[in-house]
């Protein structure tokens, strides 16, 4: 099976994204990391203001099989939300990528270890 | 050590199913995705592979008399075409499995057949062959695992499509009952037992030949995954979960099947159970609801609201059918009861929940 792993965003190792414009970023996990943990049903993560060191992780998505850390592909201030996570956990697997973001984080500092898409998908193929 | 796989292994894989290793043998875990097979079984039917279970048969003059020996319920009462759900305990009453006992129908070669949980099948043969040969009973033990396919189909739609692949009525076939016959041109036994709660069957057929039976039954193919959240809605014991010798040692009163111990025969833990049925056991196994969010997982401490802690889950999902949080787990009998206010500790924040009774579903 083949995912998308769209050309404007930068990886994780760790299955996460980071799409950078300016000093802002949004995150997210990737369409590859939906499918491995397969019908997610919560997503814990931290609230607006809340600190981010990039590499370390942030919070937690629990599918019917399994529990995942989410690691931070960006230090930083988280500035937005994404609320509809809450009572609809089922974005993550309809639109990972989209709907389905996690964060929007106000960059102090990037991960030395994002992943260019050519990378990224070099490693899930 | 070598996993163990099913004569479908291949079908599955060409269906693109994910795989996990399960009691030594590599199994299908997902095919479509955990909730679309779980709906399917409770909304119309899905089919399970599940040759991971044993099979073990036991003929000759004794076969009833040892095989009374080894389970809490009473086989005696089985009729030629009947099955009974019990466990296997040791001396002190532990629970080293839970089963399936048929007594096979008439004119077949052997009397009883049981069905030990995936990887318990060497065991088990041979706690039936030592129990025999310390009686000096004369009895056949065969472990016939490698020669049985095993195929569960199961949800209200799973009497319609079984029954346009066999002559056997199936309409005469109760719950617990086994009927000989072909499915889909396949000589097979037919049971209606199943794992889910729901109108089902389970269908024993030779290895090479399953690959028909499970093409004929066209519905959702299911794996472990959706069999463990469907079975969890039901409140059903998964080995190795809620009970092991070692992890998790506990009587059939602890786990819940109690009805499955007639005191009455004569069985290895009978006298330990007999005692504990007295008194009641210490703790019990109570579903647990959370009411906050978060999703209970198996070892998570369960504790009173003011943070005393008083058990642990054994198993635990977000159910597909509720859309809520539940689990299973083992508490002192005082909180075993309907509406009790505990917490469970999901990493390290205590979520607040409450006692069920199970099954969680009405079936």
């Amino acid at each position: 099976m083949s995912f998308d792993v769209p050309d404007d965003l930068r990886y994780l190792e760790s299955h996460e994204w980071v799409r950078v414009s300016g000093d802002t970023a949004e995150v997210g996990i990737t369409a590859f990391a939906q499918d491995e943990l397969g019908d997610v049903v919560f997503v814990e993560l931290p609230e607006e203001g809340a600190e981010l060191t990039a590499g370390e992780d942030f919070g937690v998505v629990e599918s019917i099989k399994a529990v995942s850390d989410v690691y931070a592909p960006v230090s930083g201030t988280v500035t937005a939300v994404n609320d509809r996570l809450r009572d609809e956990p089922e974005l993550l697997n309809e639109d990972p990528f989209g709907d389905g973001w996690m964060l929007e984080v106000e960059i102090a500092d990037e991960s030395d270890e994002l992943l260019s898409p050519a990378a990224y998908r070099d490693q899930i193929e | 050590m070598t996993l163990r796989a099913p004569p479908l292994s291949a079908v599955h894989q060409r269906a693109d199913a994910s795989f996990t290793d399960f009691g030594g043998w590599e199994m299908p875990v997902e095919f479509e995705s955990i909730r679309t097979e779980h709906e399917a079984v409770r909304s119309e039917a899905g089919k399970f592979d599940v040759s991971h279970m044993g099979q073990i048969t036991v003929a000759g003059p004794d076969a009833a008399t040892l095989t009374q020996r080894l389970t809490t319920n009473d086989v005696t009462v089985l009729d030629p075409g009947e099955a009974q759900y019990g466990a296997i305990t040791d001396e002190d009453g532990i629970m080293l499995d839970d089963t399936v006992v048929y007594r096979l129908p008439e004119g077949a070669a052997d009397e009883f057949l049981f069905i030990p949980n995936a990887g318990h099948d060497g065991e088990m043969t041979e706690r039936w062959l030592s129990e025999r040969d310390e009686r000096g009973l004369d009895a056949t033990v065969t472990n016939r695992t490698e020669e049985y396919a095993m195929i569960a189909v199961q949800g209200p739609d799973a009497p319609d499509l079984l029954a346009a692949e066999t002559a056997v009525s199936l309409a005469d076939l109760s719950r617990f009952e086994v009927a000989d016959g072909a499915v889909a041109g396949v000589d097979s036994l037919i049971a209606q037992t199943g794992y889910t709660g729901e109108r089902g069957f389970e269908i024993l057929c030779p290895p090479d030949e399953a690959e028909a039976v499970w093409g004929a039954l066209e519905c959702q193919p299911c794996g472990l995954g959706a069999r463990d959240t469907l079975r969890l809605e039901m409140g059903f014991l998964l080995s190795g979960q809620e009970f092991h010798p070692v992890d998790e040692p506990r009587t059939p009163y602890e786990a819940g099947i109690g009805w499955t111990v007639k005191l009455d025969t004569e069985f290895v833990g009978r006298d330990a159970l007999e005692g504990i049925a007295a008194d009641g056991p210490e703790e019990k196994l109570i579903g647990i609801e959370l009411i906050d969010r978060g999703v209970p997982r198996h070892g998570y401490d369960v504790t009173t609201p003011d943070g005393e802690p008083i058990g642990h889950i054994t198993s635990g999902t977000m159910s597909p059918t509720l859309g809520a949080p539940i689990a299973l787990a083992y508490v002192p009998a005082a909180y075993a009861q309907p509406d009790e206010s505990v917490r469970v500790v999901v990493r390290g924040e205590p979520k607040k929940a409450r006692t069920r009774s199970t099954p969680f579903l009405d079936r």
